[in-house]
């Protein structure tokens, strides 16, 4: 059955409706274009970094020149001129703001049209913030409270500084500097970010998020996060990414890596919601992510949700490295595309210990002429003993001229492992539509009823706060002008 | 008052009413009765908006207005309803959310104040218990996995709480039991109004025991042959359509 022509119209009008899409005028310090060890060094001096430090970027930096871009995901986009970014931009203001009282009124602004009043969000929500803008942190919120129970949050250059063991033990330990291209150029030149440590026994007391923010014109946004969940500990992040509309496509080349020991859990969540560029294509964000985690200690547990709406191109694989006996990975994904936009999405999990298990639900939905392929791994190494894994891959196409793809790679080198994977493709059918229309529904919302019932299953796993405004997100992301 | 004009419809190229003509009277229950296949949904369908159903020729004119020219939605507005025949599933929406969704949609279309959640449930409630229907029927996806009793009685409360001015029951009989189809009828009959409009699909004369109709058509090879009274219905009962199909055979 096909979708009326309509629908097709009306989801491809989408890039008008980015409401994230506005410039805040602020001036801003930034480095010179390009990239070359003297910008490096740049970037290491502007936050007092360590010698080691220094050394270490400086070693990626060299590393980075030689290595290849990745070339196996399904993505069409021309080669990057990586000489053409700049690769910090901060906004002008003295010194790190000691609380949101001196932080600039036009961040504050900014943040609060986008939905993330930072004020509010420390008084009201209860939930704690650490806001970075291009290259730094502005704001974090919350700070005492999370002092008083032993949880480190702040950014990550301040952990350099002021938590240098924890950094220098953690940092690259999941991630290598040479793990990727992306991963490597990251390593040389990430600017900022967030650091999370959890102390032994001890439940994070709120939820944590970092809103990312890309607002200079070509600039590239290369932020590291940090979470260590001591023994026992337990915390929930979330992460929200927007950027202006511009008619250049924008690098965004993020790390993350999670590390959870015995009994540990980390839950990291991701609304992703970058400027996916305009209706023909033009601008957005590429967006270049490594996210891995490693249950490192026994009973630890990582549970990845991302929905994933943004962006001109996604590349980005949320894994989990279950290494402790009994531990257990989780992969949760929505990704919409629209337009042109291309993701190329999915998950790695590697069982080591006995007894490790995981699941992976990802939910792809395609509109428009774009094009969304999961690509997901699941490895059992020969000592994982009775590991499992179950995966269920869905895609919802909308319209005909969109593609969506599942390639799934199993490597099992355990014969008594279980594996089991389901995957399904379908339209939108035209008999849901009507049914949901004779029942008063304009064409958009019913599209965003049907989708969101689709992704129910994943939104569900997102912390409640964040649940509605994610499906919102879902609506709007397939929304167009009503004709 | 709805006026439907020599109606020729085709799908598929394939051509299923034939100049079909019917007036329907404010606050009358007209029941169609009819053999497999002669048109009935399609003509259900037609009148909601459906698209994939192509009108050649003929004109509805529902208060009116030129219902043909309209969205589902905007018919939905000016209180088209439809119980269908074979409800439409739709997987990990709550009926809660769906019926709320719709209530809203309607009533903002109607300029009337939407509910909020508080409100919302307590009429669901009250609507739910006159009916028959678990509570438990609000937390479940649309139709997804309920038997065919269930998904009848669904229709008919997303009927009551939509409130139409025009009701289309495309075999809202078929597959209940004996005393859901009581509940259902009694339904009906509640909401009958001089203000109303009930079209009333079915097979069975044991329906129309129950909601009595004011006025019976037969609809045989796409067009309406024959309009009567309560009384037709038993006759169709007693002798079947074999007089109106073989008047009609092409
Ligand atoms: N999508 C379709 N494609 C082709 N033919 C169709 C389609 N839908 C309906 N028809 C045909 O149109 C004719 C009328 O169908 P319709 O469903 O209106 O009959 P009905 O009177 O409601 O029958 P029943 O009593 O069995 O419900 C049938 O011959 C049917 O096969
Ligand atoms: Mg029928």
């Amino acid at each position: 059955m096909s979708i009326s022509e309509d629908t097709i119209r009306q989801v491809e009008t989408i890039g008008s409706k980015y409401s994230a899409g506005f410039v805040t005028d602020i001036e801003s310090d930034k480095a010179p274009k390009g990239l070359n060890e003297d910008i490096i060094r740049f970037i290491s001096a502007k936050k007092s970094e360590p010698e080691w430090l220094l050394e270490w970027r400086l070693k990626a930096f060299s590393h980075w020149l030689d290595m290849p871009e990745p070339d196996w995901a399904k993505l069409d986009f021309p080669p990057l001129d990586y000489q053409d970014y700049y690769y910090y931009a901060a906004p002008k203001t003295q010194d790190r703001p000691k609380s949101l009282d001196e932080v600039d009124p036009k961040l504050l602004e900014t943040y609060e049209k986008l939905g993330i009043p930072l004020r509010e969000q420390e008084i009201l929500a209860g939930v704690a913030v650490d806001a970075v803008f291009d290259s730094v942190s502005v704001a974090t919120t919350f700070r005492k409270t999370l002092e008083e129970s032993g949880v480190i949050f702040c950014p990550i250059s301040e952990a350099v500084q002021k938590h240098p063991d924890l950094i220098r033990k953690y940092m690259g330990s999941v991630v290598p500097f040479h793990d990727n291209k992306h991963a490597c150029l990251n390593s040389a030149v990430f600017t900022d970010g967030s650091f999370v440590y959890v102390p032994e026994g001890v439940r994070c007391p709120m939820e944590l998020s970092t809103y990312f923010r890309i607002n200079e014109l070509n600039t590239g946004q290369f932020e590291r996060t940090l979470i260590v969940a001591d023994k026992g500990a337990y915390v929930s992040y979330l992460e929200g990414c927007t950027a202006p509309m511009r008619d250049e496509n924008q690098l965004h080349a993020a790390v993350v890596e999670l590390i959870a020991l015995d009994d540990a859990e980390i839950k990291y969540s991701t609304v992703q919601n970058w400027y996916p560029g305009d209706e023909n294509g033009k601008g957005g964000i590429y967006n270049f992510v490594t996210k891995r985690g490693i249950c490192a200690g026994r009973r630890s547990k990582i549970s990845w949700t991302q929905v994933e709406t943004g962006s001109a191109i996604t590349w980005k694989y949320p894994s989990c490295i279950l290494k402790g006996d009994e531990s257990i990975g989780e992969f949760y994904s929505v990704a919409i595309t629209n337009n042109y936009q291309q993701a190329d999405t999915g998950t790695k999990m590697t069982h080591i210990g006995r007894n490790t298990k995981s699941r992976i639900i990802s939910k792809g939905i395609a509109a428009g002429h774009s094009d969304s392929t999961y690509r997901g791994q699941v490895k059992i190494m020969p000592k994982a003993e009775g590991a499992r894994n179950f995966t269920q891959c869905d895609s919802l196409l909308i319209g005909d001229l969109c593609g969506a793809h599942t390639v799934p790679y199993i490597e099992s080198r355990n014969p008594k492992a279980q594996l089991e994977h389901e995957a399904t493709t379908s339209k939108i059918a035209e008999d849901q539509l009507f049914y949901c229309r004779q029942r008063g529904l304009s064409q958009e919302e019913a599209v965003a009823l049907i989708v969101n019932g689709f992704c129910r299953e994943v939104l569900q796993k997102l912390p409640m706060e964040f649940a509605v405004e994610a499906q919102k997100l879902v609506g709007i992301s397939l929304e167009g002008s009503v004709g | 008052m709805i006026r439907i004009e020599n109606l020729h419809v085709e799908i598929d190229g394939k051509e299923i009413l034939k100049g079909l003509d019917l007036t329907l009277e404010p606050g009358k229950v007209h029941a169609i009765m009819g053999p497999n296949g002669s048109g009935k949904s399609t003509l259900s369908y037609v009148l909601a908006g459906h698209e994939s159903y192509t009108v050649t020729a003929g004109s509805v004119s529902y208060e009116g207005k030129n219902l043909l020219d309209m969205e589902p939605e905007e018919r939905a507005a000016l209180g088209v309803f439809l119980a269908f025949q074979y409800p439409v599933e739709i997987p990990g929406v709550q009926m809660s959310n769906f019926l709320r969704t719709a209530v809203n949609a309607v009533r903002r279309l109607r300029d009337e104040q939407e509910l909020d959640a508080l409100a919302f449930l307590k009429l669901a409630r009250e609507k739910m218990k006159a009916l028959g229907v678990q509570e438990d029927m609000l937390k479940r996806p649309v139709n997804v996995g309920a038997s065919g009793g269930e998904k009848k009685r669904n229709e008919v409360l997303q009927m009551a709480m939509l409130e139409p001015r025009f009701a289309v029951l495309d075999e809202t009989d078929s597959g209940l039991d004996i005393d859901a189809l009581k509940i259902v009828a009694e339904g009906v009959n509640q909401l009958r109004n001089p203000e109303r409009t009930f079209l009333v699909i079915t097979h069975y004369q044991r329906l129309l025991d129950y909601i009595r109709p004011d006025i019976v058509h037969v609809l045989a090879q796409g067009r309406i042959v024959k309009t009567g009274g309560p009384e037709l219905a038993q006759q169709l009962e007693a002798e079947g359509y074999a007089a109106f199909t073989g008047e009609q055979a092409a």
